[in-house]
């Protein structure tokens, strides 16, 4: 059956969640990408990503032993992702020297406690569905709450354009225009870790960061300014995830790093296609 | 004459980490006076300007703008930074960056004012017809010319420039002395420059940082006489040159003869408090 076929089926509710889920993400990895990109906290939004999977981990093992029985994994996820948002925010505005040791030893420490609390889970939890998402798994509940966040960012990311745009392009002179930039900058990394959190069910952590960066990567290229980026790379992130979870089914493939791999292959072609027409 | 003091420093100290930048240093400047702050690179100048802006708070001793605390007065503060962390991949149009400059806290009516407004600021600085392209594709001396106009779209009352003329070709910083000219007394000045020998004529006050030695985290105001000597062809505006040998009290301006600190040639030697002689 084709992935059309497919989306068109009643007896197949799955591959329409897993249509609107790409549908609703790519919103959120067109705006929020696009601040992230240009605010150039991607390494931190990787960060906080990797984090999640120690809250998953421990998720699971209080499930699995009954200490927290029914403790779904998200809330585990929400919490590690809020933490580590909440010291990465700490140390970059008052130890900015350390911002990059803190940031790599978040990313390692979150990625061991979850390696380990999955070891340690009882019955048979598979890590990699975590690290590299599945698209197909995704519920009507993560359905909706993916568009509550949608609409959430993209009415900040409306009511606080300027402030945004002029504490990514110029901090300083922000500061000198009465923006509280460090507030932008703290709702910014929580908006970040809580979409991380959603978005990782569809792509999977690994992969989060690579359509948070790699459309907007793209829109980067033609876009004139942040308006147009954040308009390019939701259109570019939604090409990029129907093509690729279309060819995950067709092939049998794992949806996220399919979708991945098609952003990637994308970018690297405008890029060189880019490189060439300058040389 | 209180109420007519622009800044005010009184026995003011600063420290970054553990260098000493500035120690007990006073002075103040009147409202619609032009003051050239020039030291040696390093020796803390930025940091003056930050600490008049706010953006840095003194660990002792007071700073007063118009009379209030210095962030209190922020938007009537024009800023022009000595260099940007600029990202290039950064999409933004120079109507976007001169729209910033109109900012207000966390408003967003400098969205709403007409293209024709920020055309006039461009306009002051001979640049309108740039309005439409992308802040990245300008020259190193056009974008300077950009920020300029930038500090000046908020009419400020306190116009800061941080080495305004770095990167500057001939013809833009002909330019900017021209704007900075028409602007003199309508708007108190302060230019930060390295050029510790000769500085723009259109100086009322000439402020030295770190020069004096045993107390050389300390500011100096000095006096000046016309460079006569130097070749008008060869600078891209008049000059003065300064007699960092004479130093005079921070209340010259205010003295009952009405000594500006610009000392005629032939005896400008016995015409400030000549402490100094160091240099």
């Amino acid at each position: 059956m084709s992935f059309f076929a497919a989306l068109f089926d009643p007896s197949m509710p799955f591959v329409r969640n897993a249509f609107m889920a790409s549908l609703l993400s790519s919103l959120l990895f067109g705006v929020l990408g696009s601040v992230v990109t240009v605010k150039r906290i991607a390494g931190l939004a990787g960060s906080i990503s990797h984090a999640v999977l120690g809250g998953i981990g421990l998720a699971l093992f209080l499930d699995a032993r009954n200490i927290i029985p029914g403790l779904p994994p998200i809330v585990g996820a929400l919490v590690f992702a809020i933490l580590a948002a909440a010291l990465i925010g700490v140390v970059s505005l008052k130890a900015k020297q350390r911002e990059d040791t803190v940031i790599n030893a978040i990313w390692a420490i979150g990625m061991s406690i979850g390696i380990i609390f999955i070891a340690k889970t009882p019955g048979y939890a598979d890590p990699m569905s975590y690290l590299f998402g599945n698209i197909l798994l995704v519920t009507s509940g993560d359905l909706y709450m993916l568009a509550a966040l949608d609409v959430i960012v993209v009415i900040l990311a409306w009511r606080f354009y300027p402030q945004i745009e002029a504490s990514a392009f110029d901090e300083e002179f922000a500061k000198t225009r009465g923006v509280k930039t460090d507030v932008v900058f703290l709702v910014l990394l929580a908006i970040t870790a809580v979409s991380v959190v959603l978005l990782q069910t569809f792509v999977g952590i690994v992969m989060v960061i690579a359509m948070l960066t790699l459309p907007t990567g793209i829109a980067g290229y033609f876009a004139k300014n942040l308006r147009g980026m954040m308009l390019l790379s939701t259109i570019f992130s939604f090409v990029f995830s129907f093509v690729g979870l279309s060819l995950s089914w067709q092939l049998d493939l794992p949806s996220g790093a399919v979708v991945v791999l098609v952003a990637g292959v994308a970018f690297l072609a405008v890029s060189g296609a880019k490189i060439k027409h300058r040389a | 004459m209180n109420h007519n003091v622009a800044i005010r420093f009184t026995d003011v100290g600063f420290s970054h980490r553990e260098a000493v930048v500035l120690e007990h240093a006073s002075f103040h400047v009147h409202a619609g006076e032009f003051v050239t702050l020039v030291g040696p690179n390093g020796a803390g100048k930025t940091t003056i300007l930050r600490l008049i802006m706010g953006l840095a708070n003194p660990a002792y001793g007071s700073i007063e703008v118009f009379g209030a605390i210095p962030r209190s007065v922020i938007m009537e503060i024009g800023y022009v930074p000595q260099y940007m962390n600029y990202d290039q991949a950064f999409p933004i149009s120079v109507e976007e960056v001169i729209r910033m400059g109109m900012l207000r806290g966390a408003g967003r009516d400098n969205m709403k004012v007409p293209v024709s407004e920020i055309e006039a600021a461009l306009g002051k600085v001979g640049i309108a017809d740039l309005v439409n392209r992308p802040y990245a594709a300008l020259s190193g001396g056009q974008r300077r010319r950009v920020l300029v106009a930038r500090a000046l779209a908020g009419n400020p009352r306190l116009l800061i420039l941080d080495e305004p003329t770095a990167n500057m070709d001939k013809g833009s910083e002909q330019m900017l002395f021209s704007v900075l000219g028409e602007l003199k007394g309508k708007a108190t000045i302060m230019m930060a420059t390295h050029d510790t020998g000769f500085v723009s004529a259109l100086s009322d006050v000439v402020l030295c940082v770190g020069e004096r030695e045993g107390e050389e985290h300390g500011i100096v105001r000095h006096a000046s006489i016309p460079a006569d000597h130097v070749s008008p062809n060869a600078h891209a505006e008049p000059l003065i040159r300064v007699l960092h040998d004479t130093e005079l009290p921070d209340n010259a301006c205010c003295c009952d003869d009405g000594f500006s600190g610009k000392a005629p040639a032939a005896d400008a030697g016995a015409a400030g408090s000549a402490k100094g002689g160091q240099q």
